[in-house]
């Protein structure tokens, strides 16, 4: 018998020919999205609604959760971002079952509930390269439901500058026959740009409302604090300097904030303009404004976009990667491999333990991973060299640990010792553990391990965690810097005191730094509206951030 | 309000600072410490008002260790504490003490 080939291909074809007998043309109604849905549909699908940091299609997601869990059930989604109540409505009304994804934020709660009634199956969390790798391998979706700012009558998609996750969605479903269902903002007759060529696209709706976004990347500087302002002059003093760290990814806190608004002042001061932060790969940041202005960022690429800094990142294409239409293109799978081989991740985190592991993870909520575990981890499967790359490989090298020169990425965490509530954030033991036990997890869901860290930056000080030599030694430089909390009180203090005469831990004395000039004073901008003035009116926030 | 003393040294006799030293000020999270020359036999003596009662083994920690550190003998420090975290005291005292001299 002669074994069929096409089989993906048949069944999207019968699929497509349901919505033609339904008659659904490639524009669909958003009155008929119901029909659309049944005619696509089938239980057990495997299916992907764009969520991601920042885009979400919406008014796709709330129509799925409409489905008649009688007639649709069993839906397996694999999407990154969990994000709207829609999201985990298709779950509680039993229209899916399974979910492989990447991160729930505010949902977490909730899903952890669900997780628990079982109406929601992990199959597991993952990081984005890892969701994205596997939709080209065992988790490709049947049916995608995307967003996009615009389409043309023919169905070729516009994303603007929130191309986010788009392409790694479409291609993965496009090229295995499955169906990809745009929602879009509007119709036009030509796109500015094409994101999505049209023969990749199933069907477009126009929603009823534009698809939201959320400014999740946006730092008001008026609430950067003193501690902050430290902190960030012993990251560039004591990490950015000494390394010439030029190529690097920046986590989105107040604290890498921090950094970006003393470039221009007390890294100018040292001296450090174009050998230090030139290329970055991270969202276009508003706090980034000064730094772009003033010449000390040369290049960044982004994840996602931000809202209002449209103008801003179409008017400097020199920094950004911008399309032949004038406007930015963001793409988070390039971003975050971008990311992965630069030479310094720098971030925050939740909850630190002796052994320098790092997790997000609180008790009763599932919040996962999205991008830091591969921005925050050595990239050993990096060849190319660069200045930081090699010293840091040589400072790890160990007696006895083989012959074979190595580099090393620098993997920077950077906390206060405690959070907000005078809640510790170094603690004996990460609530990870307590989170494994709860929902029956293989491993304790962490964020950035200990042995991927390179130095960790505290109000206390710097511990240069590859530079030790056991683990011992590595546990007293981690308590080191932990200040006040039962973890650092817990320290070994002349050993401490050894680790402080390597310069393995290092106060900000030790670093010469003036406590002083710790004001935000320092900061090149100390509100939205200074952003705005450096960006020369280009930068047009959000509602909710101007208070003028 | 909780009222704490604490006493360090005695520290041997150095220069002291000609005027008083005033870092920070009252706000939510944040602190007011006064320093000022005063005859205590050669102690740092440090007496704290705090709105949030419960932190005197805190308190005795990083005071002890930025005692530890200057070593200035006869010098009164009064704080008014509005919350402020133990990094914030710890970068208060700092620029104290660079103020004083002492960093």
């Amino acid at each position: 018998m002669d074994r069929i080939w096409n089989r993906g291909e048949r069944d999207r074809a019968a699929r497509m020919a349901r919505a033609r007998a339904a008659g659904l043309g490639r524009i669909v109604e958003a009155s008929r999205i119901g029909e659309l849905l049944a005619a696509v549909l089938v239980p057990g699908d495997r299916i992907c609604i764009e969520g991601n940091n920042q885009k979400h299609a919406d008014f796709l997601a709330a129509s799925l959760a409409k489905l008649d869990p009688a007639v649709i059930h069993d839906l397996h989604v694999v999407q990154s971002n969990l994000a709207l109540p829609a999201h985990l409505d298709l779950f509680e009304r039993g229209i899916a079952k399974r979910l492989d994804f990447c991160y729930s934020g505010d949902q977490g709660v909730r899903m952890a509930r669900l997780v628990k009634e079982g109406r929601i199956e992990i199959g597991a969390i993952h990081t984005y390269l890892e969701l994205y790798s596997r939709y080209f391998v065992d988790l490709t979706p049947r049916v995608a439901f995307v967003a996009a700012h615009s389409a043309d009558r023919e169905g070729n998609l516009y994303t603007g500058p929130n191309t986010e996750d788009t392409p790694a969605v479409v291609e993965g479903t496009a090229f295995k026959s499955g169906i990809v269902v745009a929602q879009v903002n509007e119709l036009v007759d030509r796109v500015p740009r094409v994101d999505v060529p049209a023969d990749w696209v199933s069907f477009v709706v126009k929603a009823p409302k534009p698809h939201y976004i959320e400014p999740i990347f946006t730092r008001d500087p008026a609430n950067i604090t003193e501690i902050q302002v430290l902190m960030a002059m012993m990251v560039v003093k004591g990490i950015y300097a000494p390394y010439e760290v030029a190529r690097l990814n920046h986590g989105i806190g107040f604290d890498t904030a921090a950094i970006e608004l003393i470039l221009p002042t007390y890294a100018e001061s040292l001296g450090l303009k174009g050998r230090i932060c030139r290329y970055m790969t991270v969202n276009p940041c508003p706090t980034l404004i000064p730094a772009i202005e003033s010449g000390w960022v040369e290049g960044i690429h982004c994840a996602g976009s931000e809202l209002g800094m449209e103008a801003y990142t179409a008017a400097r294409p020199d920094v950004f990667f911008n399309g032949p239409d004038g406007s930015m293109r963001s793409n988070r799978v390039f971003c975050q491999l971008a990311g992965h081989y630069a030479d310094l991740f720098i971030g925050s985190t939740l909850q630190v333990d002796p052994e320098g592991n790092s997790s997000t993870a609180t008790a009763n909520r599932i919040a996962g991973f999205g991008g830091a575990p591969n921005f925050g981890s050595d990239s050993r499967g990096r060849r190319h060299v660069s200045k930081p790359w090699l010293m840091a490989g040589r400072e790890a090298a160990r007696p006895g640990g083989g012959t074979m020169p190595r580099g090393r990425k620098l993997v920077v965490q950077m906390v206060e010792t405690y959070r907000e509530k005078m809640q510790p954030t170094f603690v004996e033991k990460l609530d990870a553990w307590k989170l494994m036990d709860e929902f029956g997890l293989d491993l304790p869901p962490v964020m950035v391990y200990g042995d991927d860290v390179t130095h960790l930056v505290t109000e206390e000080g710097i511990a240069h965690l590859h530079r030790c030599a056991t683990v011992a030694e590595r546990e007293q430089a981690v308590r080191g810097v932990a200040g006040y909390t039962p973890v650092g009180l817990a320290r070994d203090r002349a050993a401490v005191e050894g680790l402080r005469d390597r310069g393995i831990v290092q106060r900000p004395a030790d670093l010469g730094i003036d406590p002083r000039l710790a004001t935000r004073d320092l900061l090149a901008a100390r509100s939205i509206k200074d952003l705005v003035r450096w960006s020369g009116g280009l930068y047009d926030p959000p509602k909710r951030f101007r208070n003028w | 309000m909780e009222h704490l003393v604490f006493e360090f040294g005695p520290y041997p006799e150095r220069p002291r600072p000609a005027a008083a030293v005033i870092v920070g000020v009252v706000g939510s999270g944040n602190l007011e410490a006064l320093c000022e020359s005063a005859p205590l036999g050669g102690r740092l003596r440090v007496e704290v008002s705090s709105s949030v009662h419960g932190f005197g083994n805190t308190w005795k920690a990083v005071l002890g260790d930025f005692a530890d550190r200057v070593r200035l003998p006869d010098l009164l420090i009064t704080i008014n504490d509005a919350g402020a975290t133990p990094a914030v005291v710890g970068l208060r005292l700092a620029q104290a003490a660079a103020e004083l001299g002492a960093a």
